[in-house]
């Protein structure tokens, strides 16, 4: 038994000897590793985002959220979630089973990005699948089992992130047919996560006491600290998303920043005017608005371009989330206001603002004389509405029926840190 | 003896326990503590939508004191901890049955 099980992982360990590897270069592949570990610290700091803004009693259970989802889809993405996303396509639609366990993948180059070893695009996109499913657990913060997330992350990457990934830089059909642009996971990351996050919020309900007591953040100082990382980390999400280092890198790097900046500064500016008081957490949920608006646009727009991206971003966001207690759903630390609003924007700022001028390999936007790029963008960002909206609602509702989403109504006022873990995130 | 409990606003403790060192008194006890009273609580702003937070924070002292003094500490716990405006706090004071000083074992006014 023990034999078999040898032999079996011998087969899958790559071959790092064989094979040749005269076109990797040395600079984008170190790049694109830097830049897989920049992703991977982006979980973190959601954690810790997502965590200061929930009261006190279940600061532990929401930072467990994002990290056991980063544990459990490095270890599915590795078995099966690659091979589906961007193994051998069929019909444009999913990728085969072929690379199951990375079976396969030894030195050659990665097909999508020819400069690096396949394994480097593997690992990087990899931290791409696992911060998608945890920007979700805001939208369930403070309610939900911690089984039931468990089960969502490998349903939820399997059924609705693995087939997204493939039509848009896999070899499907957005990509390829439809021939929109998405840089750095618009539509796969953001737009996605919103949706099943609305999906969530409508299934899972309330929190007991939404709109009727204050629920506010908890530590703000940590929400900062986790903000102030994903910026960090985001210079690999997108500058990495060059999958070279060069020109286009630079590129997404310069446009990154300077969104994140104007996303925040429009945040501030427009609470100041309609609210009085400029606010630490507007300032840093404005830099994450900006972020994710640029997100799709990165390596396609001029750096005056991301001002104007960054700064809607802020604006819009901001509108965003002020409307939510009117909107009647408890989508906790909104994660539709931000991911959603913001991610919806920047895919279609991409169909405005893109210009062959900055990068040959992209395509003009409506404002630079090709209004069908908008169109595109368009049906892109429908398809991954409708398809995640259908598929998210019937995973919760499956896992619903099943081992059930919500804690009990004792567990939510003990709170879920107590209650699902046993552990306290505070003592004195 | 009687003991003395303000609740006082957070800025106002150190003039507060400025003033009544001055006049004599050797200890006090100071707890972080919130509540509301006729100034009902505040508005906070988080992402845009506003809560009524319902519970203020205070600063509440404990002082114990001779009978004699009483009137003197409430005059100048007043005198140092008002603003006029409407939130400046309370003041309750109680029967004090007894003290004790750990250390020596003495009683009453002596251990105060």
């Amino acid at each position: 038994m023990l034999r078999v099980f040898l032999l079996l992982t011998v087969a899958f360990i790559p071959s790092v000897a064989s094979g040749a590897d005269g076109d990797i270069n040395a600079a984008d592949t170190t790049w694109l590793l830097v830049s897989a570990a920049l992703v991977m610290l982006m979980v973190p700091g959601l954690a810790l985002f997502y965590g200061g803004m929930v009261r006190r009693k279940n600061v532990l259970s929401t930072l467990m959220h994002s990290f056991i989802i980063l544990c459990i889809v490095s270890v599915l993405w590795v078995l099966w979630g690659y091979s589906l996303s961007f193994g051998p396509d069929f019909w444009m639609i999913i990728g085969s089973l072929k690379w199951f366990g990375l079976r396969g993948i030894v030195s050659e180059a990665a097909p999508a990005a020819p400069t690096v070893p396949h394994l480097v695009f593997v690992m990087f996109q990899g931290m791409f699948a696992a911060i998608t499913p945890a920007l979700i657990t805001g939208a369930f913060a403070e309610r939900i089992k911690f089984s039931a997330v468990v089960v969502f992350s490998v349903l939820w990457v399997t059924l609705v992130y693995a087939p997204v990934a493939h039509w848009v830089w896999g070899g499907g059909w957005i990509g390829e047919k439809v021939g929109a642009l998405d840089f750095a996971g618009g539509t796969v990351v953001h737009i996605n996560s919103a949706i099943a996050a609305l999906v969530a919020a409508i299934v899972v309900g309330r929190r007991k006491g939404y709109l009727e007591e204050p629920i506010v953040p908890h530590n703000l100082t940590m929400t900062f600290l986790g903000a102030s990382l994903l910026w960090f980390g985001w210079f690999g999400f997108n500058a990495g998303s060059a999958l070279s280092a060069g020109h286009l890198a630079a590129l997404a790097f310069t446009t990154t920043n300077t969104a994140a900046a104007s996303g925040a500064l429009g945040w501030t500016f427009i609470e100041w005017i309609l609210k009085r008081r400029p606010t630490a957490l507007g300032a840093v949920s404005g830099a994450v608005a900006g972020l994710v608006a640029i997100t799709p646009a990165a390596g396609y727009v001029s750096a005056l371009s991301s001002i104007l991206i960054g700064l809607l971003a802020g604006v819009l966001c901001f509108l965003g989330v002020s409307l939510k207690p009117r909107l009647g759903y408890d989508d906790s630390l909104d994660v539709l206001g931000i991911h959603g609003v913001g991610g919806t924007w920047g895919a279609l700022a991409t169909g405005l603002f893109a210009s062959t001028a900055v990068n040959p390999a992209g395509a003009n936007g409506m404002f630079f004389g090709n209004p069908s790029l908008f169109l595109k963008q368009l049906i892109g960002v429908v398809a991954t509405i409708i398809f995640c909206f259908v598929l998210s609602l019937l995973i919760f509702k499956v896992i619903d029926w099943t081992i059930g989403l919500r804690v009990s109504e004792e567990d939510e006022i003990k709170g879920l840190d107590l209650s699902q873990h046993g552990e306290e995130g505070y003592s004195l | 003896m009687k003991m003395v409990t303000a609740v006082i606003k957070h800025y106002k403790l150190d003039e507060v326990r400025k003033a009544l060192t001055d006049v004599g008194v050797q200890g006090m006890t100071v707890v972080e503590v919130k509540g509301f009273g006729r100034q009902k609580g505040h508005l906070e702003v988080y992402r845009g939508v506003e809560y009524e937070v319902r519970f203020l924070p205070k600063v509440k002292i404990e002082v114990a004191v001779p009978d004699e003094k009483v009137e003197e500490v409430l005059q100048v716990i007043m005198d140092s901890a008002r603003t006029g405006e409407i939130g400046d706090g309370k003041i309750f004071v109680y029967d004090l049955e007894e003290v004790v000083r750990i250390r020596t074992g003495e009683r009453g006014h002596q251990a105060i």
